[in-house]
């Protein structure tokens, strides 16, 4: 099967994962955002998100969106350094490239790492707990309250600003894999890629800080 | 009278593809600045005949920067520090008196070290045999406009066919990646009307050469286009992809 065996095929599955979990994390931005709005719509819609038949279908799917872009991560990196050969250059790379870009691999394991953590800090006490019938954690209480934190809330700003870095690589690489770009086109998507990543980093960055500056929130 | 250095060199000294090489360190003497990288690695064989040593192995042909022949990874480039050129028309200007500079191989799996500093690339001749040509002898050249052609098309194809096969940006990607090469082959003909009409089957064979051949997995980083002594685009990766999965969707 070309899609699992051909170097562009395994990219290919890279980058359609990738792009799916790109407009995962808009979402899950834009409902964050309103935490720092209204705490009574915040819980409003994370119930919506525990209980939505719709979200409930596309929490598997999301998940093995994870899964997909993981394993094709590692197998690709494996094979990538097969490619390299056993004996190594000398004299380190001077070629001008942009850090993430040599970085996605070491970049996506400190996002993993973090969303671990992260998926036990609120995701089992939010829409796990509405699945099992448990009594759910109100979710802006527990957003609240962890971000007082500020292990946690740095810890957090670190994870996010790893993300931004991997996205703005991540972004433009899916829509060149495609082949969906051409001469003019790969600069427009480099920048549309910060833009991106920017807005994304921005977004989940200000609400950390605004639990920590807003008194009595 | 030239302007001349004295500069150090290391160089990676390798009998043969089984054993193991190693760093030989030379210096050497009043190089002139006007002479080229290849010429100063002339004047160090010369030594080494002299001294009874044996001379450093390299590939190179025409030393006038088309053939396509002459590698090695210079201070961390592949065709050394300048812009745009191969190493026989890097000059030891770029270079500062008493630098040291490290001169290795190609280094990939898919480019084994055949003596110091020469490498295979038959590899990338076995991907050419798979597809990078047009099946049919198409005759001389056309009257002009029989074909109609855009401007646009032609001067791409004309930038794609400028990629000389030396293989720099296998040696600079860190993934050992052929796409580069790969794709400007596939590009150059995909874009005008003779290569056109095998354009789908050649994609689909080159590239399946090219994972054979160990070749590993673009990631665009863009080192190749950075290092490419030719100037080609990545844009020409980008139609690759998009060449390989309309011909393998529409199998």
């Amino acid at each position: 099967m070309w899609l699992l065996q051909s170097s562009i095929g395994k990219k290919l599955i890279m980058s359609i994962s990738g792009l799916f979990l790109l407009v995962f994390l808009l979402l899950h931005m834009s409902v964050n955002f309103v935490s720092i709005i209204s705490g009574e719509a915040y819980n409003e819609a994370c119930h919506f998100m525990g209980t939505n038949i719709f979200v409930q279908i596309m929490v598997p799917v999301l998940a093995a969106g994870f899964v997909i872009h993981i394993i094709y991560a590692c197998v690709l990196t494996l094979q990538n350094q097969k490619a390299r050969g056993s004996d190594k250059y000398a004299s380190s790379s001077k070629t001008k490239v942009p850090w993430a870009s040599k970085n996605m691999f070491v970049l996506g394991i400190i996002v993993l790492g973090f969303l671990g953590m992260h998926l036990m800090h609120f995701w089992t006490k939010m829409q796990l707990s509405e699945w099992l019938g448990e009594e759910q954690a109100l979710g802006y209480t527990l957003v609240s309250a962890l971000f007082k934190n500020p292990l946690y809330a740095v810890l957090y700003l670190v994870w996010i600003w790893a993300l931004w870095f991997h996205l703005t690589h991540g972004f433009w690489s899916a829509f060149q894999t495609i082949g969906l770009n051409n001469g003019k086109w790969i600069p427009r998507l480099k920048v549309i890629a910060y833009i991106y990543a920017t807005v994304i980093a921005v977004g989940f960055t200000i609400i950390p800080i605004f639990f920590w500056l807003v008194p009595g929130k | 009278m030239d302007k001349t250095i004295n500069i150090t060199l290391k160089i990676w000294r390798q009998k043969n593809p089984k054993t193991k090489g190693n760093f030989e360190t030379y210096p050497l003497k009043n190089i002139s600045i006007e002479s080229s990288f290849l010429e100063m690695l002339d004047i160090l064989n010369e030594q080494l005949i002299h001294e009874g040593k044996e001379p450093v192995v390299f590939d190179h042909d025409c030393r006038e920067g088309i053939c396509g022949m002459c590698s090695l990874y210079v201070n961390g480039h592949p065709h050394g520090p300048d812009e745009d050129v191969t190493t026989c028309q890097l000059h030891m200007r770029k270079f500062k008196d008493g630098a040291t500079i490290t001169v290795e191989p190609w280094r990939s799996a898919g480019f084994p070290v055949i003596r110091d500093l020469m490498v295979d690339r038959t590899a990338f001749d076995k991907i050419i045999q798979a597809g990078g040509y047009v099946s049919v002898n198409t005759g001389g050249v056309p009257d002009a406009n029989s074909i109609p052609i855009s401007k646009i098309n032609a001067d791409e194809a004309m930038d794609s066919a400028s990629c000389i096969g030396c293989g720099a940006c296998v040696a600079a990607c860190k993934n050992a990646s052929a796409m580069l090469f790969v794709s400007a082959k596939v590009s150059q003909l995909a874009l005008l009307p003779q290569g056109r009409i095998e354009a789908a089957h050649r994609a689909k064979a080159m590239v399946a050469k090219m994972d054979e051949l160990g070749f590993g997995n673009c990631t665009n980083t863009g080192a190749c286009e950075a290092e490419c002594p030719k100037n080609i685009s990545i844009s020409n990766i980008a139609r690759l992809n998009r060449e390989f999965l309309t011909a393998k969707i529409k199998d």
